[in-house]
């Protein structure tokens, strides 16, 4: 496979005008979305998003076909106790667990995500990656994540990155490609903003912040960064990118403020499931048991609430 | 002539404790807390059911450790928290008198508490003998029952005594590897809050002890209801409350432990029985060959 398959309307643009990040203002602004008060109604309704934009997740090592789907069967019945909560919108698995996915997940309208290339350091060669995509493509992933060479990044050879990406969208076909820029390896967040800026111009669907391998994982500050990334992009290209920050966000509290963040950055349109996805693991029971507590007027225990 | 200047002093911030740290009450409420003659003694926190919650999240997440951590070791922090109280004895017995002690009482209350530490950092590494036991059975089987922490405990200590009351039922919930919530003494909370500095300089890891302080109308059956609480021991108060905090707790099946009436400076506030009420009974059934 040559790099000469990559769409000729994709282009380098020249990274060194991306503007560069004002940190302290990227505090404060993050500091502002923390102060406000979400309760009640509205708190109510945001709960049940979060619900609706998680990428259930699990990648270990460990994992086996019964975990995928033990992750799968809690993907659909979320808290059946509790009536008419929406579903996840997405599982994400490593590439040889999709096809467990597929068939666990058949006849539901969940999405299955499949991380690729290498996953999580990207260290190996294009046609490797391109293998791994194919795979997973093949396997029924709708979804691909996608780690970026972080390595090439930081050596300052863009055009590789670039086309890398192009190569990898193309293998992806109908599949939705989703960045993966690995902030906690980028080091600043001048060169967030850059990566942003390469992965969409190469055709990215979503950009998202990180593996979950790395420390740190998503903060608000690399989430807004991106973010703002994004609605640039859109005003200069007309064309909408999904955001999804992964890693690290395992309270309900902190995820309102993602999507009071997500609001006050992108607006309305957004939010929704289509443009914007949490990945974690673990949050998905706390927003249960937040949901819970609203419905029941008690605070509640991890004891009553399935594991995976 | 110039005027002799008058040092002004540093009043104290009586803040709470939750896992291991000194907040304020996320909810900014405060309580003037009156002498005899209404004169304003301190300004208290008057923490609100998210400092609670906070609390139990703290609890649980500190539990573990705690329980893992050796009887033995457990015993040693008990009594350093008894030499760290035994150093500040007269900043405890002040504070005791400023909240209508007097002296002598006051005295009296402070050396119990300290003894009542030792009492049962004694205990830390005996009541699994006294009360586990090998049960004969008619069946080819070892069986055996030892006793386990039931988990996070919450505690309403007693309202009438500023510090032995909430002493007792601290050190005998956590000499066992529970960890604990306890919601001060209305009329009297500030010893709690001496306490926990106490605690803070004594090993205890933060988290195994939380203190709060604030109004018992408010969160009685918050106390009893959270759902992450294993057990809930209630001090004070007549059927009414015993009604609330039994209705509440009846949600998750959580033991409802009454300790109303008790004498907490005489003897009958010492007993390895007060460890056992916090306490699971774990059973095992081991086959052996005939």
């Amino acid at each position: 496979m040559s790099l000469t398959a990559v769409s000729t309307t994709a282009r380098l643009p020249d990274l060194s005008r991306v503007p560069a990040v004002d940190e302290v203002g990227v505090n404060e602004r993050v500091a502002r979305f923390q102060s406000r008060s979400i309760k009640t109604t509205a708190k109510a309704e945001a709960l049940r998003m979060i619900l609706s934009m998680i990428d259930l997740t699990t990648l270990e090592g460990q994992d086996t076909p019964g975990k995928v789907r033990q992750l799968c069967q809690k993907a659909i019945h979320l808290h059946d106790s509790i009536p008419g909560l929406p579903h996840v919108a997405a599982v994400c698995v490593y590439p040889n667990m999709v096809a467990v996915a597929r068939e666990a997940l058949e006849g539901h309208d969940i999405n299955i995500a499949s991380v690729a290339t290498a996953f999580p350091s990207g260290m190996s060669s294009l046609e490797v990656k391109l293998d791994d995509t194919r795979m997973a493509v093949d396997a029924g992933a709708n979804e691909i994540d996608m780690v970026i060479s972080r390595g090439a990044f930081l050596a300052g050879e863009y055009a590789y990155v670039f086309d890398e990406i192009a190569a990898i969208k193309e293998a992806c076909g109908d599949a939705h490609l989703k960045v993966i820029l690995e902030t906690g390896e980028l080091g600043t967040l001048d060169r967030v903003r850059r990566a942003s800026v390469l992965a969409m111009h190469a055709g990215a669907d979503f950009i998202k912040t990180s593996t979950g391998k790395i420390q740190p994982a998503a903060t608000m500050q690399v989430t807004l960064v991106m973010l703002q990334a994004i609605r640039d992009y859109f005003y200069e290209t007309g064309r909408m990118v999904g955001m999804k920050p992964a890693g690290g966000i395992s309270t309900s509290k902190l995820a309102i403020h993602y999507l009071v963040m997500l609001r006050e950055t992108l607006g309305q349109a957004w939010m929704t499931p289509e443009w914007f996805r949490f990945g974690a693991s673990s949050l998905a029971n706390d927003v249960l048991m937040q949901i819970a507590r609203q419905a029941t007027g008690v605070y509640q225990s991890a004891d009553y609430f399935s594991k995976d | 002539m110039v005027a002799a200047h008058e040092r002004v002093p540093v009043a104290k911030t009586y803040k709470i404790y939750i896992g291991g740290k000194f907040p304020r009450t996320e909810s900014g409420r405060y309580f003037a807390l009156e002498d005899k003659k209404g004169k304003v003694i301190a300004n208290v926190c008057r923490s609100s059911r998210k400092d609670f919650r906070n609390a139990v999240v703290a609890a649980r997440g500190a539990q573990p450790g705690w329980a893992k951590a050796s009887a033995y070791l457990r015993g040693q922090i008990l009594y350093r928290v008894a030499e760290m109280l035994e150093g500040r004895k007269e900043q405890f017995v002040h504070e005791l008198t400023i909240q209508g002690s007097t002296e002598r009482q006051a005295q009296r209350e402070v050396d119990a508490s300290i003894d009542r530490l030792i009492y049962y950092a004694g205990w830390a590494d005996k009541y699994q003998q006294v009360f586990s036991a090998v049960n004969p059975v008619s069946s080819s089987h070892f069986n055996f029952s030892v006793l386990e922490p039931t988990g996070v405990v919450t505690i309403l200590a007693p309202n009438d005594s500023g510090l032995i009351g909430l002493i007792s039922n601290v050190a005998a919930t956590i000499v066992g590897g529970n960890t604990t919530v306890v919601l001060a003494s209305e009329e009297r909370p500030l010893s709690a809050v001496s306490f926990a500095e106490v605690l803070h300089a004594s090993d205890v890891p933060g988290g195994v002890v939380n203190i709060l302080t604030g109004f018992r109308s408010e969160l009685t059956e918050q106390f009893a209801s959270h759902m992450d609480v294993n057990a809930v021991v209630y001090c004070d108060g007549g059927r009414k409350v015993a009604k609330t905090v039994q209705e509440a707790a009846a949600d998750n099946i959580k033991p409802a432990i009454s300790r109303r009436g008790v004498d907490w400076l005489s003897d009958a506030g010492a007993s390895p029985y007060l460890i056992r009420d916090t306490q699971e009974v774990k059973t095992t059934w081991h086959p052996i060959g005939t």
